[in-house]
């Protein structure tokens, strides 16, 4: 019973407290790369290892960083690792690198990365904000797989992944028979669509949740007064 | 001609917001009223000119003699940030007024993913000097063209009967996916 509550809460962490639909951070990347499941993983696993390493960095270096440049401190921190990935990727998976193209070069400025430097990792410990990052990295994969599958599926007709690295198929599922896809999810108005209506969707969840707690208060402060 | 391809390329085909999908964050945060999309965006195209210029001379001056062109996100996200910080401190000195309009918008350009796209893009388009300049203004004057119309739309979105969950950005998003279809039409332009 209590293991069912806390995950729970853990799914619906993930869909409040989403950074890319509830906060709006990091939305340029998942507007852009969306357009098959693949990228969205590959995006998502370069933006985590950057995220969870940046954090553990800065949360060594906070101490001794000044506080006047702690800004261009963690930016440099960050093109550090950004270079990094970016140049493990064109060696080992060059076809899923000329694919995101530009995108992993602008890792650099994905606000959520900053964000959680500034936020968090500067102020807590490494082992904290390792977890902070892998905790962020993840919901932010979530939502680009979220917006991938939709985008995917309809502008294709078909579900498939494959290995980044020999980039032969793994798995090939066709959904739409051929002529039915609706090839505008491939473009850019299909990506402005789905994550309209995906935010829109955690919108309502939100206000819906908020409405529960905001009963559940009334109900409990009525009570109350009954009970006196 | 070529020049003028590269502008209008810049600023309608490939415009930055709709096709490059670059630079969402300060286009839906800023885009509520006219005054600011006006600011910004004049501040985006001073901001994209200065750096482009600057990372066009320092990448082809000092990082490919030196054989260090892979150091040149980092060299140029530094230069953008500590370009920005100059431009806020001018400002600031030389016309208050206008540093009270602009303000909080101007440090937040750093990361704007613009400005960074755009040098980055210069480099890879392999573009002289020349081309770089007439590209860097165009992108920003396509985003600026961007802000202005939106920040109209959603003026009049306000008084708009929108469902409850669509309040705000989402209906903002879904603006922005019509005028996407609207943009494709000057794909036929060049």
């Amino acid at each position: 019973m209590s293991e069912k509550k806390v995950k729970r809460s853990f799914a619906s962490e993930m869909i409040l407290n989403n950074p890319v639909f509830g906060l709006y951070l990091g939305i340029c990347s998942s507007l852009a790369i969306t357009t098959t499941i693949n990228n969205a993983i590959g995006m998502g696993v370069a933006v985590i290892v950057v995220l969870v390493l940046s954090n553990i960095v800065v949360s060594l270096l906070a101490p001794i960083t000044p506080d006047e440049i702690h800004i261009p401190v963690y930016i440099v921190i960050i093109a550090s690792l950004v270079t990094i990935v970016g140049m493990l990727m064109q060696a080992f998976t060059p076809q899923l690198f000329s694919a995101l193209g530009a995108f992993i070069d602008l890792i650099v400025v994905n606000c959520i990365i900053l964000g959680r430097a500034e936020a968090y990792a500067s102020k807590n410990g490494v082992l904290a904000s390792a977890r902070d990052g892998l905790m962020m990295g993840l919901s932010y994969t979530f939502s680009l797989l979220a917006m991938a599958f939709i985008r995917q599926l309809l502008g294709t007709g078909t579900l498939s992944l494959s290995n980044p690295m020999t980039n032969a198929e793994l798995f090939s599922l066709r959904l739409i028979p051929e002529g039915f896809e609706i090839e505008i999810f491939k473009q850019q108005t299909g990506a402005f669509l789905t994550f309209a209506v995906l935010a829109a969707a955690v919108t309502a969840y939100k206000n819906a949740t908020d409405k529960k707690a905001a009963e559940k208060e009334k109900a409990a402060k009525v009570a109350a007064k009954e009970a006196q | 001609m070529n020049l003028l391809t590269i502008f209008l390329s810049g600023m309608l085909i490939n415009n930055i917001i709709l096709s490059k999908f670059l630079g969402i964050c300060p286009f839906m945060g800023v885009s509520t009223k006219l005054s600011s999309a006006v600011g910004m965006g004049l501040a985006v195209i001073f901001v994209i000119f200065g750096a482009s210029v600057f990372s066009w001379v320092l990448y082809y001056y000092a990082l490919v003699p030196l054989g260090l062109e892979y150091m040149k996100l980092i060299c140029f996200i530094l230069l953008i940030a500590s370009f920005v910080q100059f431009v806020e401190m001018f400002v600031k000195k030389t016309s208050p007024s206008l540093y009270k309009s602009l303000g909080i918008y101007l440090p937040l350009i750093t990361t704007n993913c613009a400005v960074l796209y755009v040098t980055l893009d210069n480099i890879t388009q392999k573009y002289n000097f020349v081309e770089t300049i007439v590209n860097s203004i165009g992108v920003p004057a396509g985003f600026m063209l961007m802000l202005v119309i939106f920040a109209t739309i959603r003026e009049r979105l306000d008084s708009a009967d929108v469902p409850e969950a669509f309040k705000g950005n989402p209906i903002a998003l879904v603006v922005a996916a019509i005028m996407a279809i609207a943009f494709t039409a000057f794909a036929g332009l060049v």
